[in-house]
């Protein structure tokens, strides 16, 4: 079945309507394939394909650490540890090691600290964030994110950034789960958007010139 | 979007073939196959169009599906000269048809008159390069015109007083004000100062069967899905190729320019997708590569004659590269901005492009703009309050409430040419296909830093005056990483201080012309691009003349 997403829609209107046509009418095309696809979304529970189901519980467990539920969902509902696996076998195949190698040594950290615990999933929440703490190095944060990216760093770090990005990405890729996250920071699930935007610029009573004694220097 | 483009044979000598498909390429293509001439274009990125376009940040803060690839092209990094470099990514440009066009702000501010005589104006600076422009702002005033007609710029022409003289208004009105624009206006303006609505190279209206902007808020760094973002890709390719003069071959990674022993160039050397090697002939080489690989071309093709890089006699390329200084000041509202959606920029201010060195202190100018650049994901790692934990209860909260709450007033400004700043070849690190990686040498001239310290304070009484309820900066840094990539094959009239005339011809090589950020005598301050353009659009009448003159075959 081929998804009725936003690109194959267009693409479709594209090829039987014509290039002209789809330009003029993109705006709208744009929010009713938005709308489409949001009504037409099934949700079957994906299968892991990096993960063991028991890999996955303890990650699922993490991520919710790093973006928990409270009153409102966190990684947990917005599904992130599919995202994860799923980028694990695609875009960040080099994290695999990082992983891989991570797991156990959490394991192992959690068994030093609370020798009863078995399992990251099974701690008490306190517990849970008392071991991901020792994990949590301080890294160098870029102070102008331009782009964020991942360099050679920590389990905990790739972890983390992969949790964020799970929760606030596009709900089309693979993440994002029915717009959780983008529901938790008050961002719109819509493909476009008319001024006026925001509290400031509703009343705005547009530009006016500057008064004639404030002329050039 | 390849209809009726010829295909060229590589042993077939065109015209002209251009190296770069960007800002500067694209508009080279679009003019020279206009004017009768047949070109390829060779651009080593692929040719994707808004079909490929998306939201996916994974695409572009991971995988670099639009620029410049980490691993397949290895960078290195010093202060230095005197220093070894270090593997550092240390560069960012776009890498597709249409180049770094097709993901940028897209802020179109022309220069002013003072950019291009600057050294006459405030005097020499000890211890740089910095020289005045073989060409005037009136030399360049009908290109800029022509940019904003012919490529799209939304703007108010006579809203700042700061402008420059122009000989047309903007073919179209600026686009909706954000919610951080009107912030900035009414604090700017009880400050006395002069904010006015930003020239953007976005339509705010559909115009030559393109759609206006749908503000959909994935804009700095992604490419435009409906095209209204005017990068060459959306605008100068489509009509370089309805011209039926001109290819665009796209995945064709030139590295090197062909010279015979009277100093002609006779082509440019290419890998193709599979790595296989062509020489495309050509009666003429115009590079368009941006002020990292134009460089770095050049670098790559020493031969007998030029033992020091092609067109290298001078010792200057890739030397006197300016990054623009500046930084950001952030700020946190009561109420929601919203400004998620839509465009990066809807207000600028200028009051300060022209500081008084003897009053301030220090050499320089720049401009103000206030923008919400980020993305939910980027914004998650760089948008918040120092403080905030970074994971956790505490941070999900600050994520809630501060994403719809946040602004920024980004401070351009001027960079110092100075002869240790360069582009060059690395002596050990090799990219994906065995050339020399580049290695940026940078380290700013402190009064690149004073002026951006002194802006980040004008930012911060900006944000006081508009009753921003928390606000922070960090004092400006020396960079070590490169976007706006300016200055580094100068153009002039003395050949030992500069790599062009000011027709942009090589001193040195009679048919090679080069045009892009790497043409610049001096940073401007802050947004490039529209400069760059203008200049194409120049360079391409130069070029014509020449031509049809008889002066560039041999």
């Amino acid at each position: 079945m081929i998804e009725l997403n936003r690109r194959n829609f267009l693409l479709r209107a594209g090829t039987s309507l014509g290039a002209a046509w789809v330009t003029t009418n993109w705006p709208a095309l744009l929010s009713a394939a938005t709308h489409a696809h949001n009504a037409a979304r099934a949700t079957p529970p994906p299968k892991y394909e990096f993960f063991t189901p028991a890999e996955a519980a303890e990650i699922e467990a993490i991520t919710a650490r790093i973006i928990p539920t409270d009153d409102t969902p966190g990684a947990r509902e917005a599904g992130v540890v599919y995202f994860i696996d799923r980028g694990l076998a695609t875009f960040a195949v080099d994290d695999q090691k990082t992983y891989r190698e991570g797991l156990p040594e959490l394991q192992a950290r959690l068994r030093e600290m609370f020798p009863s615990g078995s399992k990251f999933s099974s701690l008490a929440t306190e517990q849970q964030d008392a071991v991901l703490h020792s994990f949590d190095e301080e890294s160098d944060t870029p102070r102008r994110a331009f782009r964020a990216r991942p360099g050679a760093q920590s389990f905990f770090e790739t972890l983390r950034q992969h949790t964020i990005a799970g929760f606030l990405i596009d709900p089309e890729y693979g993440g994002n789960h029915d717009g959780v996250g983008w529901k938790v920071i008050g961002r719109e699930r819509e493909h476009m958007f008319q001024a006026p935007f925001g509290y400031y610029d509703k009343d705005y009573s547009g530009w006016q010139p500057v008064a004639k004694e404030a002329e050039k220097k | 979007m390849t209809v009726d483009q010829p295909h060229y044979k590589t042993s077939d000598e065109v015209d002209f073939v251009i190296v770069g498909s960007g800002a500067a390429g694209g508009i080279l293509a679009k003019e020279l196959s206009t004017n009768g001439f047949r070109v390829v274009v060779l651009e080593q990125g692929p040719y994707l169009t808004e079909a490929d376009f998306s939201h996916n940040e994974i695409e572009i803060l991971v995988q670099d599906k639009l620029t410049n690839h980490p691993k397949l092209q290895p960078n290195t990094f010093r202060k230095t000269p005197d220093e070894k470099a270090k593997p550092q990514r240390a560069l960012v440009y776009g890498r597709c048809v249409g180049g770094t066009s097709v993901h940028f702000t897209a802020n179109f501010w022309r220069f002013h008159e003072i950019d291009f005589i600057e050294r006459s104006k405030v005097g020499p600076v000890a211890g740089t390069g910095l020289m005045d422009w073989p060409i005037t702002y009136s030399d360049l005033e009908p290109y800029y015109t022509k940019v904003e007609w012919e490529i799209g710029v939304s703007g108010l022409a006579g809203a700042s007083p700061f402008d420059p003289p122009r000989s047309k208004p903007y073919p179209m009105p600026p686009l909706p004000v954000k919610s951080s624009g009107v912030i900035f206006e009414r604090a700017a303006r009880k400050l006395g100062w002069h904010p006015f609505p930003a020239p953007m190279a976005i339509l705010s209206q559909p115009r030559a069967g393109r759609s206006a902007c749908v503000n959909c808020g994935f804009c700095l760094g992604f490419g435009c899905e409906v095209g209204a973002k005017s990068s060459s890709l959306a605008t100068a390719i489509r009509m370089a190729e309805r011209t039926g003069r001109c290819e665009i071959r796209p995945d064709s990674y030139v590295h090197r320019i062909e010279a015979d022993a009277n100093s002609r160039a006779t082509g440019a050397v290419y890998f193709d997708e599979k790595r296989n090697t062509h020489l495309q002939k050509a009666k003429a080489v115009v590079v368009c590569a941006n002020g990292a690989e134009t460089p770095r071309l050049l670098l790559l093709s020493a031969n007998k004659q030029f033992p020091n890089g092609l067109a290298n006699s001078s010792g200057i390329v890739g030397k006197y590269l300016m990054l623009n200084s500046g930084g950001v000041v952030t700020a946190q509202f009561e109420n929601p901005l919203n400004d998620y959606k839509g465009f990066a920029v809807s207000r600028v201010l200028h009051d300060f492009y022209e500081l008084d060195p003897q009053k301030v202190g220090f050499y320089g100018g720049g401009g103000l703009d206030a923008r919400f650049d980020f993305t939910p994901i980027s914004f998650a790692f760089g948008g918040l309050p120092p403080g905030v934990p970074r994971w956790g209860q505490d941070f999900k909260a600050a994520l809630a409430h501060d994403f719809n709450r946040t602004m920024e007033i980004f401070c351009h400004g001027t960079s110092l040419p100075l002869e240790n700043n360069s582009f060059s070849l690395d002596p050990d690190l090799k990219d994906a296909w065995g050339l020399p990686a580049l290695r940026l040498t940078y380290k700013d001239h402190p009064d690149d830093l004073k002026l951006g310290n002194w802006m980040f304070a004008r930012a911060h009484e900006l944000f006081d005056a508009a009753g921003a309820h928390k606000k922070w900066s960090f004092p400006a840094r020396e960079q070590q990483f490169a976007v706006h990539l300016l200055g580094s094959c100068r153009m002039g009239n003395d050949p030992k201080t500069s790599v062009i005339n000011s027709d942009h011809r090589a001193h040195d090589v009679k048919n090679l012309f080069l045009c892009d950020g790497s043409s610049l005598v001096t940073s401007g301050r802050g947004q490039p691009t529209m400069t760059i353009e203008a200049l194409a659009f120049r360079a391409a009448d130069r070029i014509t003349a020449l031509a049809k003159r008889g002066e560039i075959s041999a």
